[in-house]
């Protein structure tokens, strides 16, 4: 097989890489960047611990081919923190304990962080709809959907 | 195996015409699971996703056309789109995750052949067109002659669909899909029922259209579960002839999902309730 050449933008950062025209962006990210924020559960798009966005859009990198990156921006959880400050959504997770194996939580804060970023203020259904294709096997969801509630509140300015 | 951006649906078909075992790529949320799975080994994806209007919605003759690459999530954020066909909007959005939202389209829901795909029979009770380009140039044709059976269809191996018309809607005039999955979230239907009808200014059922999912190798149309709703205002008896029909008309495989008898059973349940639904949609008051 050759090779695809592929010029993308992750994180912001452009970004070149060489991959296998068959290779999924999953694992162009771990294997070839790197980027091993990104977690693979199951592979066929059912856990949603490899969410990354693709020009804003929430989606799973191992149902995206490496080479459809050409020209896209993707945003992975390396991208999340700014510098040292983590993310709302990533400090009340740790601060509520909201994660155990930690396998699921990128790609829940991943997940959040793009439902906040549409949503300011979602209701508990709707951060549990939005949040159903992200599988955790550890936490329970009851203290992942209070974490995203209060970096909700937080990020409103509303202090719960 | 190559990828390939196709330049445009031309440039398509000529791909896929040359390759031996060519697949099409959309949203991948199918082909990218079955290339996962080992049940598919193309020697050529061609991404259709970058030709001009494929990710387009536009009004078209008091209707929609709605681009092959035209994702769930973005047809969910059509308020237009939304208000003329709410069951088909429903059904598409019912696809997946959020995360498979945003890359499912309804062409490659269509194509990919399941007879569980929850668009479908949505599809057909809009009387939707399904717009083909293929070695003989483009053509039009409704829905219902694209099924074939599980994970087949009628289109040939250089056929590419363009895009999805969906008709004007008429006045007081309303849809619905309903499935039945073992969850709330994130499953395959084990029954669907879509119904599309319209009132005459008494609330009267002028015409309908009934559609299942799931209980046939193919989604199917059953006409006579329309004929039980027309002439009525979704009386008890109508309702409950309606959903004998839906059962008589199904013939659906057991597996871990569910039962054929259950299936049978609830595919006429759930018809009946997206009458309502799709009625009080249409401006009726029950
Ligand atoms: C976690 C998960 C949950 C899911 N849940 C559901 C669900 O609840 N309900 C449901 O119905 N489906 C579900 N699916 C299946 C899938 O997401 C849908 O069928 C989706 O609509 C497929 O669209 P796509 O654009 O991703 O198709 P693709 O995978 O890109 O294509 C599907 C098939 O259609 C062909 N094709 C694509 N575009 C065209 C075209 N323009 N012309 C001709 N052929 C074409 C492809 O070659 C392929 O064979 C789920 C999938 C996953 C991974
Ligand atoms: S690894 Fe992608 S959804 Fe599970
Ligand atoms: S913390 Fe282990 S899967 Fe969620």
């Amino acid at each position: 097989m050759s090779k695809v050449h592929v010029s993308t933008s992750i994180n912001g950062d452009e970004v070149e890489f060489l991959c296998e025209p068959n290779e999924t962006l999953l694992d162009v990210l771990r294997d070839r960047l790197n980027l091993t924020g990104v977690k693979e559960g199951c592979g066929t798009g059912d856990c949603g611990a490899c969410s990354v966005t693709l020009d804003g859009r929430l989606v799973c990198a191992c149902l995206v081919l490496g080479a459809e990156a050409e020209g896209h921006a993707i945003e992975t959880i390396e991208g999340v923190a700014v510098e040292d400050e983590l993310h709302p959504v990533q400090r009340h997770i740790l601060e509520q304990a909201a994660l155990q194996c930690g396998i699921c939580t990128p790609g829940i804060v991943v997940a959040a962080k793009a439902l906040l970023e549409k949503n300011a203020d979602p209701s508990e259904s709707e951060i549990r709809y939005w949040l159903a294709g992200n599988l955790c096997r550890c936490t329970g969801y009851d203290k992942i959907i209070r974490a995203v509630q209060s970096a909700a509140a937080e990020m409103r300015g509303a202090q719960a | 195996m190559r990828y390939v951006r196709a330049k445009d649906s031309q440039d398509a078909v000529s791909l896929m015409a040359a390759a031996m075992d060519p697949m099409l790529l959309a949203g991948g949320t199918d082909l990218l699971v079955k290339m996962k799975l080992g049940r598919a080994a193309p020697d050529l994806v061609v991404d259709l996703k970058q030709i001009a209007g494929m990710r387009d919605i536009s009004p078209e003759a008091g209707g929609f056309r709605i681009g092959a690459a035209v994702t769930g999530a973005e047809m969910g954020e059509s308020d237009a789109l939304m208000a003329a066909w709410p069951g088909v909007v429903d059904a598409v959005e019912l696809i997946g995750s959020t995360q498979v939202q945003g890359r499912a389209t309804m062409v490659g829901n269509l194509c990919n052949g399941s007879p569980a795909a929850d668009s479908v029979p949505a599809l057909l009770t809009a009387e939707a067109m399904v717009r083909i380009t293929g070695a003989n140039g483009e053509r039009d044709m409704p829905v219902a002659e694209l099924l074939k059976g599980p994970g087949e269809t009628t289109l040939q191996k250089s056929d590419i669909v363009t895009s999805i018309w969906l008709p004007a809607r008429p006045e007081r005039a309303g849809d619905a899909y309903l499935r039945f999955i073992p969850r709330t979230e994130m499953d395959i239907a084990v029954a669907g029922a879509a119904v599309s009808l319209s009132l005459d200014e008494s609330g009267t059922v002028l015409a309908a259209r009934v559609a299942l999912g799931a209980v046939a190798p193919t989604a199917i149309l059953v006409p006579e579960a329309a004929k039980a709703l027309i002439g009525s205002r979704l009386e008890a008896p109508a309702l409950e002839a309606c959903a004998a029909a839906c059962s008589a008309a199904s013939s659906p495989i057991d597996d871990r999902r569910g039962t054929a008898e259950f299936r049978i059973k609830v595919v006429g349940v759930l018809a009946a309730r997206a009458a309502k639904i799709a009625y009080n949609r249409a401006g009726g008051s029950l």
